[in-house]
């Protein structure tokens, strides 16, 4: 008897947790599934009310998917707003602005990490300094500045700053990565009398693709989100960015919400194909950034 | 010959050295000036600025303290800080302590996983006005998507924006549905977290709570540390979501320092006080993020030998 309740309860025991498993298993499913359907949800309703006619918008319950995908709210949005003419301003500004990002911070990084120049350790805390600085201490000096200097009203204060190593974070991310780099890659172009830009642009850029395509991707998001100054910088209608004009939109336009989310709609795509084909850099980058803060 | 050479190098950088010396400037350059264009000047400039009045149209007038006297005479301004604290103390750490839980959740060695991830991460790269826009419609007393969900709860409608004590919740509440990146900051972390670590706490008899206070959250503290500081920063500057979706209403319930600075700015178009009000909200954000740092020694643990 107390042998066959022993083996009895080894044989639950060697299964019992097997169950377990599987029932442990199956709530993390539900869980999981039910946490990434509400995620979802914004974003699907957005998208479907953007094809809706504004009666279906406005029913209990809420209708999923509309009778007739109506292509015309996204040709009525962009009629009744000079939408296509706000993505073209911003194709500029972010073209623009991620340029010079990219080729600066490269070269600042180069700078810090590959050469050695009396002052740089002042210069790279001055660096990490300007990191941690918000963007509000200078926000109103900076409007007066590029007021005298005759930018307001122009693309130049959201572009030109970035030339001139305007984004911290990004050189001290390159820095760290070419610092992971072998010295003796540059010692041996030295002897092989490579100058300095042929070992940035010949051996440190291509070794570092990872590190500025992450650059690249992290920059075009934030110029292409940014709101604040492309609202106080850009004073007329034909040169205002997507994040400006939509704002417009949505304050003159309060009812029409399809067309709102149309609009809403056409200004996510670009980041949503961005984010598809490169989510690979995506997770690599904040991981890189994340890791950066230690 | 040889004496002449090391006699050359004690006095002074070899030519090579010097080579090396220029090129760093060089490559250094668009940092240097970009500091000093961008940050030097306006930060001294600014100082400048608090002490005078200037609508830029008439010229500036000297005022001396007069703008700090105004900051504190001015109601706004505790009313201002204390809807952006609320941000920074209640929004940050429940923002923070989904994203962990998410981390958790997908730190389970099962099928799917980085399906799941993209999903939650989806919502993160809806740009800010977007997602303002979106909001606002999701809010909608009438029409909106929550008040439906709510109401299959059988919870009555709410007026969400529209009520002074729901506004600053349901900006909250919208937050949590972008916490994208920083799951992905903790879900890295998370790797650090050793299994035969937390294996030897299990046979040395810690339960699952015992083990993940003393292992999973002491290895995980730099990393909530670097989220929290961050997004305290963040906090602060909330601006183009606050603009689009409530313009500071109702009530003022959600008027935050930087809408204000740009409404002093921007629309009044006082800006010696502006620059008055952002120095004040920087040395807030300096004091918030050295005490951060301070308290911070007494709950972040440092692996050594590292």
């Amino acid at each position: 008897m107390a042998a066959q309740a022993r083996a009895a309860s080894r044989a639950t025991a060697t299964h019992g947790p097997r169950v377990d498993t599987v029932l442990r298993a199956a709530a993390w499913y539900i869980l999981v599934s039910a946490l990434t359907v509400s995620f979802l949800i914004p974003t699907l309703w957005l998208v479907s009310s953007s094809f809706k006619a504004s009666t279906e918008i406005f029913v209990h319950p809420i209708k999923w998917i509309p009778d007739r995908l109506l292509w015309e709210n996204y040709v009525e949005a962009f009629r009744v707003q000079p939408l296509g003419r706000f993505a073209l301003n911003t194709a500029i500004v972010v073209l623009f602005a991620v340029m010079g990002t990219a080729l600066a911070s490269a070269a600042v990084a180069f700078s810090f990490a590959r050469l050695r120049w009396p002052g740089r350790d002042l210069f790279f805390s001055l660096l990490l300094a300007s990191m941690m600085l918000p963007e509000v201490v200078t926000l109103v000096p900076k409007f007066i500045l590029f007021k005298q200097l005759g930018w307001v009203g122009t693309f130049l204060p959201l572009t030109v700053p970035f030339w001139f190593g305007g984004t911290p974070f990004f050189v001290f991310l390159l820095r760290q990565f070419y610092r992971g780099l072998p010295y003796e890659l540059d010692e041996a172009a030295r002897i092989d009398g490579a100058g300095s830009f042929r070992i940035l642009t010949q051996i440190l850029i291509p070794l570092s693709k990872p590190a500025l395509t992450t650059v690249v991707i992290f920059s075009i998001l934030a110029n292409y989100n940014d709101f604040l100054h492309p609202l106080i910088y850009l004073n007329r209608q034909e040169n205002w960015t997507l994040a400006v004009g939509i704002r417009a939109f949505n304050d003159s336009y309060v009812a029409r919400w399809e067309l709102i989310f149309a609009a809403a709609t056409s200004m996510l795509a670009p980041m949503a194909v961005l984010f598809f084909a490169a989510q690979r850099y995506f997770v690599q980058g904040i991981q890189l950034t994340g890791m950066g803060g230690r | 010959m040889s004496a002449s050479v090391t006699g050359r190098a004690a006095r002074g950088p070899s030519r090579l050295q010097m080579r090396e010396w220029l090129d760093g400037y060089l490559y250094a350059a668009p940092f240097i000036l970009g500091f000093l264009f961008w940050i030097a000047y306006p930060m001294g400039y600014s100082i400048w600025l608090v002490l005078h009045d200037w609508d830029l149209l008439t010229p500036q007038r000297f005022v001396g303290l007069r703008n700090l006297e105004r900051m504190i005479d001015d109601p706004s301004v505790p009313l201002a800080l204390a809807n952006t604290a609320f941000f920074a103390l209640v929004g940050v750490p429940l923002h923070l302590a989904f994203a962990f839980l998410l981390a958790m959740a997908l730190n389970v060695p099962l099928r799917g996983r980085s399906a799941f991830r993209t999903a939650f991460y989806l919502p993160a790269i809806t740009p800010l006005v977007a997602s303002a826009v979106l909001w606002s419609r999701i809010f909608h007393p009438e029409f909106g998507i929550l008040n439906e969900f709510i109401g299959l709860f059988g919870v009555p409608a709410q007026k969400w924006l529209f009520q002074p004590e729901l506004a600053k919740p349901a900006l909250i509440l919208m937050g949590f549905w972008s916490v994208g990146p920083q799951m992905v900051i903790f879900l890295a972390g998370l790797q650090n977290v050793s299994p035969t670590l937390l294996e030897a706490a299990s046979i040395d008899g810690a339960g699952p709570l015992q083990r993940f206070r003393h292992i999973t959250l002491a290895v995980m503290s730099p990393v909530i540390l670097f989220n929290l500081i961050v997004g305290v920063i963040g906090s602060f500057q909330i601006f183009a979501v606050v603009l689009i979706m409530t313009d500071g209403g109702p009530q003022n319930a959600t008027l935050m320092a930087v809408l204000y600075i740009y409404r002093n700015a921007f629309q009044f178009f006082k800006m010696g006080y502006a620059a008055a009000l952002a120095w004040l909200l920087f040395l807030i954000i300096v004091a918030f993020t050295a005490l951060q740092f301070w308290i911070s020694r007494r709950w972040v643990y440092y692996e050594e030998a590292r």
